[in-house]
């Protein structure tokens, strides 16, 4: 019985986030009247939207399921795909339903997508979202503020409501309880990989992005009791594995599920970081939009598209191996992706010094063969029980 | 060398050579006279404020690019590849780590100076920040960070400019105390500032020389000799005055007597086609690239990759009345600082002032934050004037990626549009 709503919520997560019509996005704006702004990867304060009566809406690409037509005639060859897809979006009318679309800072594809965003369609809101690489309160904090103003007047032009304190602490308590769920899984999943499949995981969150946050809260709080209560998820002899590198341009589910299959538990990932972009619940009780700023500056997860400062590059990764009990990494990030790959060898050093295994493949969100890295986690996942066992 | 000779016949350029050398001498001295360096970026470069300190400034993209001239690059490529760096990544990155590993060995053959601060100016490339990163790996130095952000609606706002100047005064001038020993002179600064802008003057009275019939210089080719010092380390100096000063007499004087500009074959005698270019040049092959244009009678009369360390032909100027705030300014202005409606408007004022035939990219590999969204550039650029706009791609430093045939094909045919455009008629 349980089983079967697991997989109802599983498949109507997947359904979301497969739809490239967004017909629950408009759904939503015909029910409320109120405005739906896209963000692209990493991450964007959407407790914001949400206090301004404004649908967060994750575009994460076009996945394995958008033929691109247009979109090669934007992107050289040698330019990630996430930009041409999403752009065949836009071009192909799929994204009508959008008053807009947010572009985090962080990385220069994305950058100056954003620029092409005000040509290729005027009449919405296109704000390229720059955030500090300083983390000082009185200087990258006031900047990010700064940032913050600017955004809320741009959405209160396009009609949203005006900022108001008090509907942003709410909406922080909101986007506190989905992050703190979110987490919850993950702990779930580090204890218990065989509860908590990536490939299920990966469909809620994803959708999460897209749901209106009540919503996801419900969706996800349901599915983390009937896991947890699921007997027939039993263990098995897989390799725990923390999958690095896949913080943007996400892979096709086909490939979470080959590497699932191959031998691998993935006890940590980076996929979909907005909902775990600021680590800890952030404080409801002071200023609401100083409570978004110093999360950002101090609560952030580690990434490639943050300076990392005195830090040593990958020390972050080495803690996470270890809290999550896991026995090696695999490097999956997107071909021709910056942040990831000149990252890579930072973090190998890293966790090379740690004594870690490590694998690393590249791949594209268009991908549709799986032959080979399937050849290869699977390989990485049989030498760690391997050497484990000794 | 011969080659270059007939280049470099001009007495500005024998003064930028020995410019030049002797910087890299007195790096190469570091170590035994006690000079310390700093390591740090082209775009949006404190040149100034780490004179300022009596430092020496060090640029690794230059040093990549100096490598690739010297047919370097492949081995040091290699070699960083070898070590685990992708093949999909910058090769300027790529390109530093290998010449690292080969003992660091700069472009007058001897040995750069370990850096004292790597002083990571992070404007208009993501690029840089994970560079810097790689480079804090490399070397046991103080790492200072000062983080510009990027003109995403098209102007500089005051949090923008308040944020480059707060960080200047709370990060970088203390970090530089640091590294020197030495204390912050801000009456040394604002005299360093005046010559910026004497300099800055006489480069773009250069760069618009290219406006006249037929232009006395090439603006690409050509260009990326004359923006050489004002780029790197002699921002601020008076060597750079008495440079540019100098280079602008030569240059007015080929205007005068109506010359063309000097080429690789010499002195172009007719000139067919003006274009203006977008992107980097490719280094591994520059002479054979550059005579693909002259051979044609091509000349670049404006370009963009000209204005990566600095934007001055719109007005900006180093101001030393307001020291830290124009620093602020240059930073935030650097072309790919300017998100990609600004670029457009740019190329397009280019193609109308410069009255070129075409906008020609040259899409490099190597680098998104260009590359990214040039082929939309182009259209919209081709859309507003009219004029004929090509496409070819090569990379930085990395010779892989640089096929000779395929770029003169693709020039040729590229001409030919232009001239199918005139009606047959030629210049
Ligand atoms: S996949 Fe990487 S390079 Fe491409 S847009 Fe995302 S972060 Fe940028
Ligand atoms: S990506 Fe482009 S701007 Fe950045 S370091 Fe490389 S060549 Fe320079």
């Amino acid at each position: 019985m349980s089983a079967n709503r697991i997989l109802e919520l599983v498949e109507s997560a997947e359904e979301t986030y497969r739809d490239m019509s967004l017909a629950s996005v408009k759904a939503w704006k015909e029910k409320t009247g109120g405005l739906a702004i896209g963000f692209m990867p990493i991450y964007v304060p959407r407790e914001l939207l949400h206090a301004q009566g404004v649908l967060p809406v994750g575009i994460m690409g076009g996945g394995d399921d958008l033929e691109i037509i247009r979109g090669d005639a934007y992107y050289q060859s040698y330019i990630c795909h996430i930009p041409r897809s999403t752009i065949e979006l836009g071009l192909g009318g799929q994204l009508d339903c959008l008053d807009g679309m947010l572009f985090p800072a962080i990385c220069d594809v994305i950058r100056n997508l954003s620029g092409m965003w005000k040509f290729e369609f005027p009449e919405k809101l296109s704000r390229y979202l720059d955030v500090p690489q300083d983390f000082t309160p009185e200087m990258g904090g006031e900047f990010y503020k700064s940032e913050l103003l600017a955004l809320i007047a741009d959405l209160e032009k396009r009609g949203a409501r005006p900022y108001d304190k008090e509907a942003l602490r709410a909406s922080i308590r909101l986007f506190n309880e989905l992050g703190g769920i979110v987490r919850d899984l993950y702990a779930l999943r580090r204890a218990s990989p065989w509860k908590v499949p990536t490939a299920e995981l990966y469909c809620l969150q994803r959708a999460a992005t897209i749901w209106p946050v009540e919503e996801a809260i419900t969706i996800l709080r349901e599915y983390h009791e009937l896991v947890l209560a699921d007997e027939t998820r039993t263990p098995m002899d897989q390799a725990r594995v923390v999958l690095a590198g896949s913080f943007c341009e996400q892979p096709p589910l086909g490939l979470i599920k080959t590497l699932e299959r191959s031998g691998c538990y993935i006890v940590d990932d980076d996929f979909i970081q907005v909902h775990r972009w600021i680590t800890r619940s952030l404080d409801v009780e002071g200023d609401p939009l100083e409570a978004l700023v110093n999360g950002f500056l101090f609560d952030a997860m580690a990434s490639p598209t943050r300076y990392c400062g005195d830090k040593t590059k990958g020390t972050e990764l080495v803690t996470r191996v270890e809290t999550a009990g896991a026995e090696g990494v695999l490097f999956c990030a997107p071909s021709f992706c910056d942040p990831a790959l000149l990252d890579q060898p930072m973090a190998v050093a890293s966790i090379e010094k740690a004594g870690i295994p490590w694998t690393a493949f590249r791949y594209s969100e268009n991908n549709g063969q799986f032959q080979v890295i399937r050849e290869q986690a699977g390989t990485f996942a049989d030498s760690i029980k391997l050497w484990s066992g000794v | 060398m011969s080659e270059e000779k007939q280049v470099f016949k001009d007495d500005s350029q024998l003064r930028q050579k020995t410019m030049i050398a002797d910087h890299y001498s007195r790096l190469a001295a570091a170590p035994d006279t006690g000079e310390k360096s700093v390591y740090t970026f082209v775009p949006g470069n404190l040149t100034e404020l780490i004179r300022n300190f009596d430092l020496l400034p060090v640029l690794p993209e230059i040093n990549a690019l100096q490598s690739a001239m010297r047919g370097k690059s492949k081995e040091y490529i290699a070699a960083a590849e070898r070590e685990g760096h992708s093949e999909d990544v910058c090769t300027y990155v790529k390109c530093d780590v290998g010449m690292k590993r080969a003992g660091n060995v700069g472009p007058t053959g001897e040995r750069l100076p370990d850096p004292d601060l790597l002083l990571l100016s992070y404007t208009g490339c993501f690029t840089f920040m994970k560079w810097f990163e790689i480079l804090k790996q490399e070397y046991d130095c103080p790492v200072t960070m000062l983080h510009v952000p990027y003109q995403g609606e098209g102007e500089i706002t005051d949090s923008m400019r308040k944020y480059v100047v707060d960080q200047i005064k709370q990060k970088i001038i203390p970090a530089l105390e640091k590294a020197s020993g030495k204390k912050f002179d801000i009456d040394k600064l604002r005299e360093q500032l005046r010559r910026s802008a004497q300099a800055e003057d006489d480069l773009v009275a250069v760069l618009e020389s290219a406006k006249n019939r037929p232009s006395p210089i090439d603006a690409y080719f050509g260009g990326v000799y004359y923006i050489g010092p004002i780029f790197t380390a002699f921002r601020g100096t008076e060597q750079a005055v008495d440079y540019y000063r100098l280079l602008n007499q030569e240059i007015q004087e080929r205007v005068r007597l109506g010359k063309g500009p000097v080429t690789p074959d010499g002195e172009m005698k007719e000139e067919r086609f003006r274009l203006v270019v977008e992107g980097p040049p490719n280094w591994t092959n520059f002479r054979e690239f550059w005579k693909m244009f002259s051979e044609e009678g091509a000349v670049c009369v404006a370009s963009s990759y000209t204005k990566v360390g600095g934007v001055y032909d719109t007005g900006f100027r180093h101001d030393p009345d307001r020291p830290l705030e124009s620093l602020a300014e240059y930073c935030l202005g650097c072309y790919t600082n300017l998100n990609l409606p600004s670029r457009v408007d740019t190329l397009e004022r280019y193609v109308r002032e410069y009255q070129a035939d075409g906008l020609l990219v040259n899409s490099i590999k190597s680098c998104n934050s260009f590359s990214a969204g040039q082929l939309m550039m182009l259209r919209e650029v081709g859309d507003r004037t009219g004029v004929p706009c090509g496409f070819v791609e090569s990379d930085l430093v990395d010779p892989r990626y640089f096929s000779g045939s395929n770029i003169k094909n693709r020039l040729e045919s590229y001409f030919q549009m232009i001239e199918q455009k005139r009606g047959g008629v030629q210049v």
